[in-house]
């Protein structure tokens, strides 16, 4: 059932050069889930998310100091092997400095006809950032009209708007399968689905999500639940983890990543200024630890996700060198303590150490076991 | 090679004065409260001025410079760094961070006695970890009031007046703030007072590194790093741009008179970011190579306020004063703060190394420089971004680049010996021997 979304994961590269063979439209890379892919959408261009590859990364290190993260390495490594050479832009919306500097040296040594840092706020909880942002999408706004060289108009973005947000919509209702007693999908293949959204065409991504849709009900995938889990952190796009922890007599029923919830949880609504409208979405939606101040507002979201989807454990977990979430990690995890869900926290690199994960994974789930005998 | 030449060499006749400064900055905020006054916390590179509207008995206690002194203090900074790391923090945070939290856990004060609780915090936000350093402080000590401006909002060279009234909203919104938190009356004058110190302290501590140029160098960077410390703990405050005058006429008297700063100066280095604290003797290492740190984009960017020359140089910007802009007025005020502090240089990096890249030729060509060490500084993310990149823009540039890791503020990463051994390399592919 989840074959297509798969594929188009895994086979991103031959989707975006397919779609521009058939559109004739331009595909730009992006950096960031902040980066306001309505706009892109409206002038017909296809945004990409610009991921690893999971490779044990031999060509960055000249270019970022091994201190910041593997996964803003690994998105470099894609560009200077030429694995992107189909991109005709690329652009940045500013979030945390590690993935910065991904998008610094591709723009270096891997140019392409259009590149854009926009400068997306970081203090989301001020009232200044709406105005700022908006102003700062004009000029993206102009930018993307004077590299394509047509003008978005009202209409475009009116109905890009409309497509992201049934996108949203639909993902939602997936999401909302998950919460019963025996979920139709696994996590595995729930971030399949999201992030297969994050590389391909919004229209195309919501037909194949109303086909599942229709079928999701009935499926009986032949698996026991076992523990619901939910996975909380940084970039994750480790299918494999997934694999592994769901083999181990448990199932992710949601997860609070930008690979997942993060990415598609708010939707725009619509204002007579379509750019503020769309500036107020990326400034309410929930935050990214680097946007998570003065107030960590999102731990209040993360246990009303534990608590709506039944959680009984969550593995946090973050990618080596990641300041943000490590900032956030402590209080994260004694949140959920203190609300009766144990945690587990686990660091990844590009490659991740399966088997020493799953010794660790099974003594979680082992531990979770044990509450339940004494209970 | 260079002739080995002896210059003359006295030690600055400012540097008590400048000891007493900063003694006397942290003895202020410790006893704030025995004088009625209100004590803030905050980063070294936030907008300091603004709380001085509350009055002249309010003292800082910046982050970055407090937890590099106690990062010189090996003894105490491994229990800091390991007390932050029992409560859950990563080794791989920002080492400044993890000291400073571990003051805070441990409630030792690195000057002896508890340590003294800001009654608000006044922070400023440029990399990941600004805002998030006191939310962490706030998970400790619940119930300082906590507030933070967002800076990031481009490079100097893209200044709007959009990115301008985003910086100077917040500004606005935190007197605010400041006023309900302190509960006092705030006193624009002394915001004005305070905006002419900072612009005038910044620019002549850049006019204190634009004397650097001299061969043979008047300062050396050891020297600067206790110096430039003074603008990160109060850069608005009358008596840090006093100093810096003072110090600015000391220096150009050392240029007109050739007084150097090590007598036997062949080799002009720069250094970049932050450096292993508690290995200051690494630059007296150099000197007995006849080389001299003559400072780095950090000790003349973190505080020193720059401009391009009509000729083309780099020097000290013109303050508003200097350039006859008055300020009458809050919104004024703040907004030249705002304006003057996005020209930092050392914050220019933020949005892409080639911007720093091309300051750092400027200051190799400029400053006359026959090599440049970079320390790959795990303490920082904040300064070490993009450091790779600037590595290879310099050796396109010309310039031979001998990169060591380490850690500002985490002995445990930072191998001397094998720093030296590396010094003597780069020194043998320059061409300079040992006296």
């Amino acid at each position: 059932m989840f074959d297509t979304f798969r594929d188009w994961e895994r086979n991103r590269h031959e989707y975006a050069k397919a779609w521009k063979e058939r559109t004739g439209g331009k595909v730009l890379g992006y950096f960031c889930t902040y980066v306001p892919e309505e706009i892109l959408h409206a002038a017909g261009v296809l945004p990409v998310r610009i991921l690893g590859s999971h490779e044990p990364q031999d060509v960055t290190e000249p270019h970022i100091f091994g201190m910041y993260c593997p996964f803003c390495r690994d998105c470099l490594a894609q560009g200077l092997k030429g694995r992107y050479d189909y991109l005709d832009g690329i652009m940045i919306a500013q979030s945390c400095l590690h993935i910065r500097q991904a998008y610094t040296s591709w723009e270096k040594h891997r140019p392409t006809e259009f590149s854009y840092y926009l400068c997306m706020p970081h203090h989301v909880q001020s009232p200044r950032a709406l105005p700022y942002l908006t102003e700062e999408l004009v000029q993206f706004k102009a930018a993307v009209e004077e590299w394509t060289g047509a003008g978005i108009t009202d209409a475009a973005l009116d109905e890009a708007i409309e497509v992201y947000n049934e996108n949203r919509r639909l993902l939602h209702a997936v999401y909302d399968l998950r919460k019963g007693e025996n979920p139709p999908l696994t996590g595995e293949e729930a971030m399949e689905m999201v992030i297969a959204g994050q590389m391909t065409d919004k229209a195309e991504h919501n037909r194949e999500l109303k086909k599942i849709l229709g079928e999701l009900p009935d499926r009986g995938n032949g698996r026991d639940t076992g523990v619901r889990l939910m996975i909380i952190g940084s970039e994750d796009d480790d299918t494999e983890f997934m694999s592994m922890v769901e083999s181990c007599g448990a199932t992710f029923v949601v997860d609070e990543h930008c690979t997942g919830t993060r990415y598609f949880w708010n939707e725009v609504e619509q204002r007579e200024n379509r750019l503020e409208a769309i500036a107020a979405r990326y400034i309410d939606r929930v935050p990214c630890p680097t946007k998570d101040w003065v107030e960590r507002k999102r731990i209040g979201h993360i246990l009303e996700l534990a608590q709506k989807w039944n959680v009984e454990g969550a593995v946090v977990m973050q990618q080596k060198f990641c300041d943000p979430h490590e900032l956030d990690t402590p209080a994260i995890r004694k949140a959920l303590e203190e609300n009766g869900i144990k945690t587990l926290f686990l660091e990844f690199d590009v490659t991740v150490p399966v088997g020493q994960f799953k010794v660790r994974v099974e003594a979680f789930l082992e531990m979770l076991g044990e509450e339940d005998l004494f209970d | 090679m260079a002739t080995k030449q002896i210059y003359e060499t006295r030690p600055l006749e400012c540097w008590g004065k400048a000891k007493e400064i900063r003694q006397q900055y942290y003895r202020d905020y410790a006893t704030a409260h025995e004088r009625g006054g209100l004590r803030w916390a905050g980063g070294a590179w936030t907008f300091g001025a603004i709380p001085s509207g509350l009055g002249d008995d309010v003292h800082s206690l910046t982050s970055e410079p407090y937890a590099a002194s106690i990062a010189a203090d090996k003894d105490f900074s491994i229990k800091c760094l390991e007390a932050a790391e029992r409560a859950g923090y990563a080794r791989d945070l920002c080492s400044y961070m993890r000291n400073y939290w571990g003051s805070v856990i441990l409630n030792e004060y690195l000057g002896g006695g508890p340590f003294p609780k800001p009654d608000f915090i006044w922070q400023d936000h440029i990399c990941c970890s600004h805002a998030k350093w006191y939310q962490v402080v706030c998970d400790h000590e619940p119930g300082i009031p906590h507030f933070c401006i967002d800076v990031a909002v481009g490079p100097a060279g893209e200044i709007n007046d959009n990115k301008l009234d985003y910086l100077v909203g917040q500004m606005h919104d935190g007197i605010e703030w400041l006023e309900q938190v302190a509960g006092r009356t705030y006193d624009d004058g002394k915001l004005i007072e305070a905006v002419h110190n900072e612009c005038r302290s910044t620019s002549l501590w850049a006019e204190v590194c634009e004397l650097n140029k001299a061969v043979p160098a008047p300062l050396e960077e050891k020297t600067m790093f206790s110096l430039y410390v003074l603008g990160t703990l109060m850069k608005h405050s009358k008596v840090v741009a006093d100093f810096y005058e003072e110090l600015r006429d000391e220096v150009r008297d050392r240029v007109e008179n050739r007084i150097a700063a090590i007598p036997n100066e062949r080799c002009r280095l720069m250094s970049d970011t932050q450096p292993p604290w508690g290995f200051l003797s690494l630059f007296r290492y150099l000197e007995s190579y006849g080389a001299i740190s003559v400072g780095s984009l950090h000790t003349f960017g973190l505080i020193g306020v720059w401009e391009d020359r009509p000729d083309g140089s780099w020097g000290p910007r013109a303050t508003p004063q200097q350039r006859g802009i008055a300020i009458e007025d809050r919104d004024k005020a703040l907004r030249v703060l705002a304006e003057w502090n996005l020209h930092k240089p050392e914050w220019q990096h933020f949005y892409s190394p080639h911007l720093k890249t091309e300051m750092m030729v400027r200051i190799a060509k400029e400053w006359s420089l026959d090599g440049v060490m970079l320390h790959y500084n795990r303490g920082c993310e904040g300064l070490s971004l993009g450091i790779a990149e600037n590595r290879l823009g310099l050796l396109d540039a010309g310039f031979p680049v001998m990169t060591f890791e380490g850690n500002m503020g985490d002995e445990r990463e930072f191998d001397f010996s094998r720093t030296k051994t590396r010094i003597d390399t780069f020194m043998e592919t320059l061409g300079f021997k040992q006296d």
